[in-house]
């Protein structure tokens, strides 16, 4: 496509952004301040304590009773009102906006409040009985795959729901000449930028119209759109979704807003008012979205001088619980490109979408790209070591070669400008990798473990929407080919000759208003600041299509080319008009400094004001068969995001930029820290448009992917237990452990699109999580590294595993179900009554109750066992919980075994214990054991008070039975958090 | 403080910004909830909602505070300062401001409003941190989408610069 001659005056210059006033001042008004008519009702939504169980009853009575309420809804109501969400396989994955017979994840939507405010609806949520039945999850991917694994969906018959194999060259050739095979088997973790505003969602059924109006700060892509539109049993334009100018954060997770978009719908058609959510943090991290884990087995066929000829990929992704729109992209998204940076001809791949009990997972950052990369640039790391070769002469030797653009990589990409090898030398000089390298060496010559590492990516932008098509198999994808990516902008001008711009980008922070802004400017010889840009989006009104939103860098290679369009149809149109009054031919005119002009004659002009006035007040006078007004819009798809071909080849994004790291990073023996020393980024994203911007959003993704290298990571117990709920606990790097990277940038234009652009938002959260990697790998001589590197893993691969303190360890070993988030402990007491007395307190049910911390209310329920009403908390949460406690193995006054189990709204556990009583100096010495297992919120939250909670709860309780039994007032102990606080030095 | 009935509302008054502004709000209410849905400004974000992010920071009788972890009644008598007081009247933005924008210390502003007003505290008695005690103090605060880069560059320029 033939460059376009712009004027250029302020596209490529690092203009400030028209963005900052309004955010600066603070009155930008995301989601939470729009605007609600009288009478909105808010939601809040119960979600699941269990990574997977039964829903065997819903008790919602208590909860509807709560005055405030509105409504209470269940999976019942959802399913009878709505259909399950489309997915792409052909698979019985059902999912509805709320859980229909089972719960398949810690987090999932179980029933949603709606009342006259959020602290009532948060109220009423506590009063829901929900009545499980527990059942074995699978958690881990590995052990989900085997025959014995629990099924996530049963109907499928099997955890792994999609298997694909592609071959491209002769890799079995390749491999078999191959003068060594290297191998390696990676992992990488599950995690999320979490953007810091949450998911809001608005509706408000129109029911004389049939029509759900929603606002939500939703990212598109609008793929989903007819996803949510069939799920609430409506056409298109029935859903009308409209998205604020202002979003606090996106990286790709509030694509998944949609089944809340759903259900808050449904809330609002059920009560005939508008309703409102608002997401908190909790909400966000267990449920909202997580970048899938990946498992690579890889191989690499390698020559002894280094050459790479051919690679074989099996991979393996987690998707969790359900596989929503459009999932599993991150497996297909990059496929085209799975060569990365190498011109390496023999591919073999397999593809595997594994289920599990976890959060499902989602679109962010990155989009399949860091887990793809973290296999590539471990194992070019691995040939190196393997051959005896510096891993950047690896690097070199197989760079796709300079002069060889367009390339067609092995699995389709059409790679379209670049050269990689100028770009490495480009940042080695730069860079300063001599004195780096010369750094190392004196660094380790004074004993510290210091380590380089190298990455070098290709990073895609605007992704062709045909690539999910080659998970079907060929016959039927060519029954309905997929592909293109289309692009809309429109460019009005008013009465007075004002410009504004409407678009489909869907900002989240990105600053396309001021990029929008500077296109337009130079198309019609203006100034940014004249230029109007307004991003709020509504589908009853804007033009849109599938692939409008926020995501995979898809606006500096896309929208920006629909704004060109639009502005030069503007242009023209202008032209025309002006050519009547100064009789020279449109073409020939120059828009300059707010006037249309002969370039010949200067003084030859009409204002720009002028020209698009007479648009709109004398329309007679227009050019023949001119249409009156000025708005315009520019619609772009690019021809060569074609469909997969009959090789299964296909180009899976528009624009392919070169991303090269290094970095120099020193580990600490004795804390096992990873001190980055110095990181170099070089950047070809073809033409760019806004350097300051640009910049940006490099910091901005390796601030994150050093989150992802070093501290950021969904975990999991092996009952599927989330254990990272809140930012003490999913750790996010701050402005103390980002440092500033070395940016360069070299330009290599894209020739397919208009502007030359590329993406560059996502580049380094492919490549700076395995350049770290390999830096450690580097340090520490070692092959397997797991990200997150934290301290306890380095730790671990210098020093061996830390053994768990030994005052931990119960006296007896009790067996609980899973090995997931258990607490174990034990103790001992001395109660100055007979044992028997003590016994006997312990048998009657009046006693027990005084004596329980918190217990409002206890029931003997059958021989030995009670129900019990109790109130806990821990850390920053607090709850009502119904107990169930058996006795069982009594010894009379001996001992005794306790098992039973905890539900309420914060979680659920499971547990037993041992109380011994011996008959000693005036009284019992009572000494004991347990080990309890929780999940839900309370471990989601709790965690790192949980042992010292649970220690604290259990000390009181026999301090309680001591005082209780000896005829001492049982308030005479002090709260349980009190002696918490105590014991960490809080209070004295 | 006397004793408040949970269910009650109860006038909440302060002098937010130079402005004495009222509200009712529940004695559970937050202050971040009581400033946005209440009184209807738009600076005090909810980030976390457990006090880490820093989103929601504002400054209540001169100390710097987490909307979020603040009862609105606490704030019943206060004098509070949120983003919205640092620009002038006629909208002009502040010195600070303008190093921010200058240096793209921001992309979705989400964070950026905690940011200011930490700063706005920070600043008057340590008007000319080393690198090292800046990123310190804005370990505080999470920002998601800047890398911390043009936020630690703005602010080294503002208190090398400022003539305010």
């Amino acid at each position: 496509m033939a460059d376009v001659a712009l004027g250029k005056k302020f596209l490529g210059q690092p203009v400030e952004r028209v963005e900052d006033e309004i955010l600066l001042m603070g009155k930008a008004q995301y989601s939470d301040h729009l605007p609600t008519r009288a009478g909105t009702q808010h939601a809040a939504i119960l979600r699941s304590p269990h990574a997977h169980a039964k829903i065997i009853s819903i008790d919602t009575t208590r909860a509807e009773n709560i005055p405030g309420v509105t409504a209470v809804m269940t999976g019942d109501d959802v399913k009878e009102m709505s259909e399950a969400f489309l997915i792409v396989l052909r698979q019985p994955i059902n999912q509805w906006a709320l859980a229909v017979e089972k719960v398949r994840y810690v987090g999932e939507p179980v029933a949603i409040v709606v009342a006259r405010n959020r602290y009532i609806a948060e109220d009423a949520l506590a009063e829901i009985d929900v009545t499980y039945e527990a059942m074995k999850p699978a958690v881990d991917q590995e052990e989900a795959i085997l025959d014995d694994a629990p099924i996530v969906h049963e109907a499928v018959g099997s955890n792994v729901v999609s298997t694909r194999d592609f071959t491209y060259g002769d890799p079995d050739d390749a491999f078999a000449a191959a003068d060594k095979v290297v191998k390696m088997k990676i992992r990488y973790p599950r995690n999320s930028q979490t953007p810091l505003e949450g998911f809001v969602v608005t509706a408000d059924y129109h029911q004389g119209e049939n029509l759900y109006d929603v606002a939500s700060n939703y990212q598109g892509p609008f793929t989903s759109h007819p996803v949510m539109s069939m799920a609430l049993r409506v056409k298109n334009s029935q859903l009308r979704m409209r998205t604020p100018q202002w979003s606090g954060g996106g990286f790709g997770i509030k694509v998944q807003i949609f089944p809340y978009v759903v259900l808050i719908c449904l809330a609002s058609k059920k009560v005939g008012k508008p309703v409102k959510w608002v997401e908190d943090k909790l909400e966000h991290l267990s449920a909202a979205a997580a970048a899938p884990n990946r498992l690579i087995k890889m191989e690499a066929a390698v020559k002894n001088d280094g050459t790479v000829t051919g690679f074989r990929f099996d991979q393996q992704d987690d998707y969790g619980a359900f596989l929503r729109a459009p999932m599993p992209g991150p497996l297909y998204r990059m496929h085209g490109i799975l060569t990365g940076a190498y011109d390496i001809k023999n591919l073999s791949v397999t593809n595997r979408v594994v289920m599990t009990n976890k959060c499902p997972s989602a679109m962010v950052r990155g989009f399949g790209g860091p887990q793809m990369y973290y296999g590539i640039e471990r194992i070019m790391h691995k040939v190196a070591t393997e051959l005896g070769m510096d891993p950047l002469d690896v690097i070199r030797k197989n760079l796709v070669p300079a002069g060889v653009f367009p390339y067609r990589a092995a699995a389709g990409a059409l790679i379209d400008s670049g050269d990689y090898p100028g770009a490495v030398e480009r940042a080695v000089k730069e860079g300063a990798l001599e004195d780096l390298k010369k750094r190392r060496d004196e660094m380790r010559a004074a004993g510290k473990k210091y380590g380089i590492g190298y990455a070098a990516i290709v990073e895609p932008a605007q992704s062709n929407m045909g690539y999910l098509s080659n998970i079907l198999p060929r016959d039927e994808r060519q029954r309905n080919p997929k592909g293109g990516a289309v692009a809309n902008a429109t460019v009005n001008v008013d009465p007075l000759g004002t410009v504004s711009v409407t678009a489909d980008s869907i900002p989240q922070g990105q600053g396309h208003m001021t990029i929008l802004s500077q296109i337009v400017a130079d198309v019609l010889g203006l100034t940014p600041d004249q230029i109007k840009v307004n991003l709020d989006f509504d589908t009853a009104k804007d033009a849109w299509s599938i692939a409008t939103g926020n995501y995979s860098s898809r606006f500096s290679s896309a929208t920006t080319v629909a704004c060109l369009k639009a502005a030069e149809k503007v242009k023209a149109k202008l032209a025309r008009i002006a050519s009547q009054t100064l009789n020279v031919p449109a073409d020939q005119l120059e828009f300059v400094d707010g006037k249309i002009r002969d370039p010949s004659n200067p003084e030859n002009g009409i204002n720009f004001y002028r020209a698009a006035g007479s648009a709109h007040w004398t329309p007679g006078n227009l050019p023949d068969e001119m249409e009156p007004c000025v708005r315009e819009t520019g619609s772009w798809s690019p021809p060569e995001l074609e469909s997969p071909n009959e090789k299964d080849q296909i180009n899976t994004s528009l624009t392919y930029g070169f991303v090269f790291d290094f970095c120099g990073i020193e580990v600490d023996e004795d804390t096992g820290e990873v001190k980055i020393d110095k990181y170099v980024t070089m950047h070809d994203s073809g033409t760019l448009l806004n350097p300051l911007l640009a910049d940006g959003q490099v910091h901005g993704a390796f601030a994150w992917a050093i989150g992802c290298a070093l501290y950021e990571e969904f975990v999991y117990g092996d009952d599927g237990s989330f254990l990272t709920g809140t930012f003490a606990d999913y750790l996010v790097p701050t402005a103390w452990e980002v440092p500033e990277p070395q940016i360069v940038h070299m330009e290599s234009p894209s020739m397919l699109t208009p502007l030359g652009a590329k993406g560059i938002a996502e580049g380094n959260c492919m490549s700076t999580p395995v350049c770290l990697a390999n830096a450690v790998a580097d340090a520490l001589d070692v092959e397997d590294i797991t990200l997150p590197m934290t301290p306890t893993r380095i730790s671990a691969m210098i020093h061996g595993e830390e053994k768990p303190p030994n005052n931990d360890k119960p006296a007896v070993t009790i067996p609980v179900k899973g090995e997931g988030n258990v607490l174990r402990g034990t103790g001992e007491t001395f109660v100055p009554a007979e044992p028997l007395e003590v016994w006997n307190t312990l048998l009657d049910p009046k006693a027990l109750a005084a004596v329980i911390p918190g217990c409002h209310a206890l029931d003997l329920i059958g021989d030995n066992s009670y129900e019990a009403d109790v109130s806990l908390g821990v850390g920053p949460v607090r709850g009502r919980f119904k107990a169930n406690v058996g006795l069982t193995e009594m010894v009379e006054p001996k001992k005794a075994t306790l098992s039973g189990g905890l539900i309420g709204p914060l979680g659920a556990s499971q547990g037993s214990g041992h109380v011994f009583l011996e008959a000693a100096d005036d009284g019992t010495k009572v000494s004991y054991d347990y080990a309890i297992e929780l999940t839900g919120t309370v471990a989601s939250v709790g965690g790192r008070l949980l042992e010292g909670a649970a220690k604290a709860l259990v000390k009181q309780f026999f301090q309680r039975l001591g005082a209780q039994v000896g005829g001492r007032p049982v308030s005479g102990g002090e709260p349980w958090w009190r002696n918490l606080l105590r014991s960490l030095g809080l209070l004295k | 403080m006397s004793k408040l009935n949970k269910d009650a509302r109860y006038p909440v008054t302060m002098t937010l910004n130079g402005e004495e502004v009222t509200g009712h709000a529940e004695p559970r209410m937050l202050l971040s909830d009581f400033l946005t849905h209440e009184i209807g400004i738009t600076s005090c974000h909810v980030g976390c909602e457990h006090g880490v992010c820093g989103a929601c920071t504002v400054i209540v009788d001169g100390t710097v505070m987490r909307g979020c972890l603040t009862l609105a009644v606490q704030a019943d008598g206060t004098t509070v300062e949120t983003a919205e007081s640092l620009a002038s009247k006629d909208g002009k933005l502040s010195e600070l401001q303008l190093a921010f924008k200058k240096h793209h210390g921001l992309q979705c502003g989400y964070c950026t409003t905690g940011i200011l007003m930490s700063l706005t505290a920070y600043l008057e008695e340590n008007p000319k941190p080393t690198e090292e005690e800046l990123r310190d103090m804005l370990s505080g605060h999470l920002c998601r989408c800047t890398g911390y880069v043009g936020i630690v560059k703005a602010v080294l320029d503002y208190c090398e610069n400022s003539t305010e």
